[in-house]
């Protein structure tokens, strides 16, 4: 069972991960710092508190801004099993992809899933069950060639499959 | 089916007779770009392809971000970039000194045609649409990959038709087109989208003023922004580029999702609140709001005529005494240029701090950051909670003009208002 950290629309990666982490190349380090300029880091401490196989659920456009790709780094270095939004920028959309971090876009259907709610994913079927709410939530396949990269784990194995 | 400019752009480079809107497809790329932050992991991605550089000519490395070096692990991380230019003979890596904003430098060294396609892991690479190429950011392992294969693979975007009519007013520039813009659709007003600027208000704007509208486009999410080639654009890449291109125009009935009308002679100059950069408001509104620094420069407005109009409004008047004003010129040619017409004169005398090329202060990086409480206004492009500094600052997004006449006062002011 995943726990749910929720937040709202226009996450930007300046918040994800500020630039004046950005010097640090250790990504175990860097991710120390992963949501700290969120607003709710004030209550409570992203880095500090996330557990492996935890989930992200966002509003509308999440990860906007800069292509940094330490941001889907850093949330998956932290544990984060994948991210489930309204919608995705496209950088941040295509960073996870290659890096192997799983993203849904599931739209509205998002706004029932809030803080604190326990998620059991069925990746393969396109799944997500609300199990404290006894929701089920289908989502829309990746389109194949995607789907491809997200199998091998990212593009940097898909490329090598190629070869 | 007619096509627009950036699926042109998309079709021939992947040796395609039409594309359309939702296609996948893998394409060459003309020039792929790294920077001191992101240019570290591009290059740890590409060592585990295994395979030499695709082409030595086409790979352009700009230390610009923490540069020159603002500690020993942003040091650490420009030796990474330089041992590898070094290693792959990388044609365009560009030293401190020699160096400028990578997306000021790349057009004008010539490094980018119309009808050219440029991925760069920065999502200001969008910057270059505004000479007719097809530039967009990417992350790290893309850029990696592609300096493997010079090829990457794209969704074709659907597009959104910006029709601009008339002609600036006075003190109202790029900046304010695009903050408007962006005010107008939100910041995922074009998410995945093509922004295709045309109109007959096109040739009343400046080469600078198209750089800052294609800079910014990725503020509203847009994958692009693209301009058709006119006098002026050719007038812009004389001397510059020497090869043979071919840009694109858009065919009569090519597909739009939706078309935005602006008309420039409507517009005034604006600024965007905190803490994104549609939250658009116009200048004359922000006369409460103190602030304590001003920055002009960044990628988007670090050109000479950004200078030029900071310049003009600092001429002969003085940054007010709680005021910290800090001018960048982008590019070292730029800011010799502004040293002969004597702007950077005029910013000393002003009492305003001028530095060597860098992005520093507007990711918070260094050369600028705020104290919890305090509020710039800024030409850069992102207002985001905490981007040039503390958390609890404030980043206000307005032009050159706009943000010389805040200096001069101490709070948010119209250009009209110190100038009249």
């Amino acid at each position: 069972m995943s726990k749910v950290w929720r937040y709202g629309d226009h996450v930007d990666t300046d918040v994800i991960i500020p630039a004046r982490y950005l010097n640090i190349s250790d990504f175990n380090e860097l991710a120390e710092h992963a949501m700290e300029d969120s607003k709710e880091n004030l209550t409570v401490n992203f880095a500090a508190n996330v557990k492996l196989g935890d989930i992200v659920v966002a509003g509308k456009n999440f990860g906007c801004g800069s292509s940094r790709e330490h941001a889907p780094i850093v949330l998956k270095v932290k544990g984060v099993k994948c991210i489930i939004a309204d919608s995705f920028a496209r950088i941040f959309y295509r960073n996870a992809i290659n890096i192997g971090l799983p993203v849904l876009e599931i739209g509205t259907d998002v706004e029932k899933i809030e803080a604190g709610d326990e998620l059991d994913m069925d990746m393969a079927k396109g799944e997500i069950k609300i199990v404290n709410k006894n929701i089920t939530i289908k989502t829309k396949p990746l389109p194949e060639f995607i789907q491809k990269i997200a199998d091998c784990g990212g593009l940097i194995n898909y490329l090598k499959g190629e070869q | 089916m007619g096509m627009t400019m950036t699926e042109k752009i998309l079709a021939r480079h992947a040796g395609r007779d039409s594309v359309s809107a939702g296609d996948l497809l893998v394409s060459q790329v003309d020039l792929v770009l790294a920077n001191d932050i992101t240019g570290p992991p591009a290059i740890n991605e590409f060592e585990k392809i295994g395979r030499p550089v695709f082409d030595k000519n086409k790979i352009a490395l700009v230390p610009d971000h923490f540069s020159p070096c603002k500690d020993i692990k942003a040091a650490t991380m420009c030796k990474t970039m330089r041992d590898f230019a070094r290693a792959h003979e990388i044609k365009n890596y560009f030293e401190v000194g020699r160096m400028g904003i990578e997306h000021t430098l790349l057009p004008d060294s010539g490094l980018v045609a119309p009808g050219e396609i440029v991925i760069g892991a920065d999502s200001h690479t969008c910057t270059y649409g505004a000479v007719n190429a097809l530039s967009t950011g990417m992350g790290s392992t893309d850029i990696g990959c592609a300096m493997a294969s010079g090829t990457s693979w794209f969704k074709v975007p659907a597009a959104i038709k910006v029709e601009l009519t008339g002609k600036l007013p006075r003190f109202v520039k790029g900046k304010d087109v695009i903050l408007t813009l962006i005010g107008m659709i939100g910041v995922d007003g074009a998410r995945y989208q093509s922004l295709e600027f045309c109109g007959d208000g096109v040739a009343e704007l400046e080469m600078a003023d198209r750089f800052t509208i294609c800079n910014m486009a990725i503020e509203a999410g847009a994958k692009n922004g693209i301009f058709p080639v006119d006098d002026k654009t050719i007038a812009y890449l004389k001397g510059r580029v020497d090869r043979e291109w071919q840009d694109v125009e858009p065919d009569a009935d090519a597909v739009y999702e939706r078309v935005v009308t602006i008309e420039l002679d409507k517009l005034v100059p604006v600024v965007a609140y905190p803490h994104l950069p549609e939250n658009t408001h116009p200048a004359t509104e922000g006369r409460d709001i103190k602030i304590d620094q001003v920055v002009v420069g960044s990628c988007t407005n670090g050109r000479l005529e950004d200078l030029a109009q900071a310049a003009e409004v600092l001429k002969g008047r003085k940054v007010h005494p709680s005021v910290r004003c800090i001018i960048i010129p982008a590019t070292q040619e730029i800011y010799k240029e502004a040293m002969k017409l004597g702007y950077i004169d005029t910013f000393i005398d002003a009492g305003a701090a001028v530095s060597t090329p860098t992005c520093g202060p507007c990711l918070g990086g260094y050369m600028g950051i705020l104290a919890a409480g305090e509020r710039a206004v800024s030409t850069t492009n992102r207002n985001f909670r905490g981007r040039m500094g503390h958390v609890d600052s404030e980043v206000y997004l307005a032009s050159p003009y706009t943000a010389a006449a805040s200096a001069v006062t101490g709070y948010i002011t119209s250009p009209e208002e110190v100038m009249k």
